[in-house]
């Protein structure tokens, strides 16, 4: 069996298999996503949230997804009726996509490569093109205006993501996930990197449109923003997609930040769980705050978004991205110097 | 032989999409080709082994730069009739031009020889283990890094050149002073004042 898994055919069936393996938590994971949020957010406001469909309201998810299904799809006339089809499948694709290279356990991930944060940051880069498809395939002034607004955000907030990424590589010497979890063996780089692990959670923020960055669907001034003329099934890519996003940031997060699937207890009995475990348990902590700060902050202005991108958060990477590097050649902390 | 299958069905997306980039009517189709074509191309890259070019592609022209074309394609209001008006009367000077260039590269391509190191160094890409990542840092960061610098320096003056060139002070714009909304204090701007019965305070005194 394992020299069938050395053959052509064999890797691409291995590969699929554990493509599989991801994706299906993944989808599960993303399905209860917004039932924690639903829950989370309704203890913050002194509600119950959903609590009828079965246990807890435990149901709730899969009775959305149904009713989603069964609506009726709607293709605006005077769309593009092609391109306007493709666009939530591809702002869902490249949510999906990007898990390929996350390391969930010790060498845990589908392609362990050695440009893996390249490939994340790539695919993160990618994401705008579904959400400005959809504005202008929708040929809608709302949409469009949505989308435009929310390509803006993402291109200007992935500017200081990238000198973020370029501090931590630094600090590790390598571009592979794995090693990028292994340095922080000692201690996690939201330690020596705070200010930059705080900036990289808000960009993350505005790079997947939640509040208070959620000026891409505003509902009070563009109605909903890029995804207005969606409807059934469609509207649920788009819906599924931005969670599944929430999810990868705070995989990325995790992975860059807090140590990964590492312990955060360094001796017997903690080590001994499965990093799998781990790595969860910040995730999930990430996707608490993200539901916190949803609950608490307002909506910023479109003037003070870019603001804060451009005027503050890419002057402090930037200046600490160069004192980072000086403090390590000066140290010699170098690594592979 | 997957790794074949590859290349040859990536290499036809390529092709396919560039003529599509040149064919199709409509401005916007055309930039998402060429999106759908750097894609592709980063995909080749990849197949060749250059890790870090097939995902710098990726990021730089696909994320950034192409975004800016869509942008810009988006924003214009085209009349694509108009375009094809003058279409005969401009197909001899097109033709011309094309002939041109047409020529001029057959000279070029005709004239090429290539180094004698050059496919020798083809077949050792990289040093012995060490990623495409670390081979191109240690070659732009030791060995080039004048030229390197210098580069960066003509695209600053450049960028730099752009935002001059297109900057206009908007003077009845109304912009925000954040530093100095948060220095007002209450007593800068408020003035406390007991109005008597049945006079109320009349507005002319009260300008300060």
């Amino acid at each position: 069996m394992s020299g069938f898994f050395q053959t052509d055919l064999g890797i691409v069936i291995l590969t699929l298999l554990k493509s599989l393996a991801l994706i299906v938590p993944l989808l599960i994971g993303v399905a209860y996503l917004t039932l924690f949020e639903r829950k989370v957010m309704g203890a913050m406001q002194l509600r119950k949230g959903p609590n009828i469909v079965g246990p807890f309201g435990l149901w709730q998810p899969f009775a959305d997804a149904l009713k989603m299904l069964f609506k009726e799809t709607i293709i605006p006339t005077g769309s593009d009726r092609l391109l306007f089809m493709i666009a939530p499948m591809i702002t869902f694709g490249l949510a999906v996509v990007a898990w390929a290279v996350i390391p969930v356990s010790n060498h845990w991930a589908i392609a362990n490569i050695n440009v893996g944060i390249l490939y994340l940051f790539a695919i993160s880069s990618l994401g705008v093109y579904g959400i400005i498809i959809a504005g202008w395939a929708s040929n809608s002034k709302y949409a469009f205006l949505g989308a435009l607004r929310s390509a803006a955000q993402m291109v200007s907030y992935e500017v200081s993501m990238g000198f973020i990424i370029v501090t931590v590589l630094v600090c590790v010497g390598s571009l592979n996930l794995n090693d990028i979890v292994m340095a922080q063996r000692h201690f996690w780089f939201a330690i020596p990197l705070f200010p930059l692990f705080v900036i990289f959670f808000i960009s993350g923020l505005a790079e997947t449109n939640r509040a208070p960055f959620d000026l891409a669907e505003g509902e009070s001034e563009i109605v909903a923003g890029f995804f207005v003329e969606y409807s059934a099934m469609s509207f649920a890519l788009f819906f599924l997609g931005e969670y599944a996003n929430m999810i990868l940031i705070s995989a990325m997060t995790t992975t860059l930040f807090l140590g990964g699937w590492l312990s955060p207890i360094p001796f017997v009995p903690f080590t001994m769980i499965p990093g799998v475990f781990w790595f969860l348990l910040k995730v999930l902590m990430c996707l608490f705050v993200f539901v916190w700060v949803r609950a608490t902050l307002p909506r910023l202005r479109y003037d003070q978004l870019m603001a804060l991108g451009w005027k503050v958060f890419l002057p402090i990477t930037l200046v600490y991205l160069v004192a980072v590097a000086g403090v390590m050649e000066y140290f010699g902390w170098l690594p592979n110097a | 032989m997957i790794a074949n299958l590859a290349f040859y069905l990536f290499s036809f997306i390529l092709l396919a999409s560039a003529v599509m980039v040149v064919t199709s009517r409509n401005p916007v189709h055309a930039v998402l080709f060429l999106i759908l074509a750097f894609i592709n191309a980063a995909v080749l890259f990849l197949l060749a082994g250059a890790e870090f070019l097939a995902f710098i592609l990726a990021i730089v022209y696909v994320g950034a730069v192409a975004v800016l074309f869509l942008f810009v394609v988006m924003m214009l209001d085209v009349d694509f009739t108009a375009w094809r008006e003058g279409f005969q009367r401009y197909a001899p000077i097109g033709a011309l031009v094309a002939l041109v260039l047409f020529v001029e590269l057959a000279v070029v391509v005709a004239g090429w020889t290539i180094a004698p190191g050059a496919s020798a160094a083809r077949m050792f890409p990289t040093p012995d283990n060490v990623t495409d990542t670390v081979a191109l840092g240690s070659l732009i960061y030791t060995s080039y890094l004048p030229l390197f610098q210098l580069s960066g320096i003509i695209l600053l003056v450049a960028m730099i050149g752009a935002i001059v060139l297109t900057h206009r002070e908007r003077k009845r714009a109304k912009t925000q002073n954040l530093a100095m909304q948060h220095a007002r204090r209450p007593e800068d701007t408020l003035v406390m004042v007991s109005a008597k019965l049945n006079e109320g305070i009349l507005p002319e005194k009260e300008t300060l």
